[in-house]
């Protein structure tokens, strides 16, 4: 078996990268994939409280590239899902105490046994971005539809391919629908013309995520929620399954299709 | 006083929306991002651009904007610079041996793009 490595960036920090791959990690899980996610957050550790593993962590990244723990020593298991993992970030380090070449070396052991290893990148573009860079087989990028995350997710594409990595492929998050019906927020259309790069899914904004998050269980579990329906979906794209794009989400929906009919955009 | 149309769907026909104005700046934007020119050099350039100018016109050099623009459907990025000036310099022209590329001095144009791509 081999795992896919898949990470998760954003380049501007609070657009919703953690909260994005924990979903994507509980909603693998959820389809039965083995799935481990490594915090590559160094100092400022957030998938563990996100995920509600927080008062379980024994080892962190750190400690296992220094060769204090084994792997599987710093990997905590899920209750709910037994083939769901996590390698959490150490608190008080900073980036520094790992390096690109030994992230390539833990996903390459983690590759054998599992079939996602998902990492959370830091924001920024210096070392915890590249250490996230480094073993990544897919990339998504997290943005939201506002000119500050859209414009740090075009230097981070442009880095991506300056790695010859990628296509990066990107998340949308927090749509509000209505304002973009309103031509107030960017559709996805206008914001993946504007990156160049391929949709994977298109997250609503949704007051359940915050309570999922305050809760620790991604919202991917609730089946009424608009934005767990559309990370499903991307967890379903990500396993290589064509699942189509509902029109309301690309569009703005039948009145704005009418409204540009009638010359208003 | 908006339409009916527009009241109920709030999209003036005419003014852009704020979301068509945050397009625009992006690709704006990002056309310089991403072609990363530092800005010293940028600021040669735009010298060299007004040194050969102001060869065959007199420009005012505070008016001047040169800037960087987004394709348009898919065409190259434009290097688009606005150079008001004041008055043909008739004579004299500079010498054939040195510059001998170099159209007559009456046909110098103001801009660098073509007027219909703007």
């Amino acid at each position: 078996m081999a795992g896919k490595v898949v990470t998760v960036t954003s380049g501007k920090g609070g657009v919703g990268k953690t909260t994005s791959t924990a979903n994507l990690g509980m909603g693998l899980a959820r389809l039965g994939k083995k799935v481990v996610m490594i915090d590559a957050d160094i100092g400022l550790r957030n998938l563990d409280i996100v995920m509600g593993l927080e008062n379980r962590i024994v080892y962190d990244l750190v400690d296992v590239v220094e060769g204090r723990a084994k792997v599987k020593q710093a990997m905590i298991r899920h209750k709910q899902f037994p083939d769901l993992y996590l390698i959490p970030a150490a608190q008080t380090r900073d980036k520094s105490a790992v390096s690109p070449s030994d992230m390539v070396q833990l996903c390459n052991e983690l590759r054998r046994e599992f079939d996602f290893i998902l990492i959370d990148s830091p924001a920024g573009i210096e070392r915890g971005f590249r250490n996230a860079m480094a073993p990544a087989d897919d990339i998504l990028i997290v943005t939201n539809p506002e000119v500050s995350a859209v414009r740090d997710a075009d230097r981070v594409i442009g880095l991506i391919e300056a790695e010859n990595k990628g296509p990066a492929r990107l998340i949308l998050n927090r749509v509000k629908i209505e304002l973009v019906r309103k031509g107030e927020m960017m559709s996805a259309d206008d914001v993946t013309d504007i990156l160049g790069i391929k949709l994977i899914g298109i997250v609503p904004d949704d007051e359940g995520v915050v309570s999922a998050s305050n809760s620790g269980e991604p919202v991917v579990l609730s089946d009424k929620s608009r934005s767990g329906q559309a990370y499903r979906d991307i967890v379903r794209r990500l396993t290589g399954e064509d699942v189509p794009f509902a029109p309301l989400e690309q569009s703005g929906g039948l009145l704005a299709k009418i409204g540009r009919l009638f010359g208003g955009r | 006083m908006p339409s009916l149309w527009e009241r109920l769907f709030g999209r003036p026909a005419e003014r852009e929306s704020s979301a068509q104005a945050a397009k625009r700046r992006l690709q704006f934007v990002l056309v310089h991002d991403r072609i990363n020119l530092p800005p010293d050099i940028m600021a040669a350039m735009k010298q060299e651009i007004l040194d050969v100018i102001s060869k065959y016109v007199q420009v005012s050099e505070d008016a001047i904007d040169i800037a960087l623009h987004p394709s348009e459907g898919g065409s190259l990025n434009r290097l688009v610079a606005e150079v008001p000036f004041t008055k043909s310099i008739v004579a004299p022209p500079p010498p054939l041996d040195e510059d001998s590329d170099l159209e007559a001095p009456a046909q110098a144009p103001e801009e660098v793009d073509p007027p219909e791509a703007r």
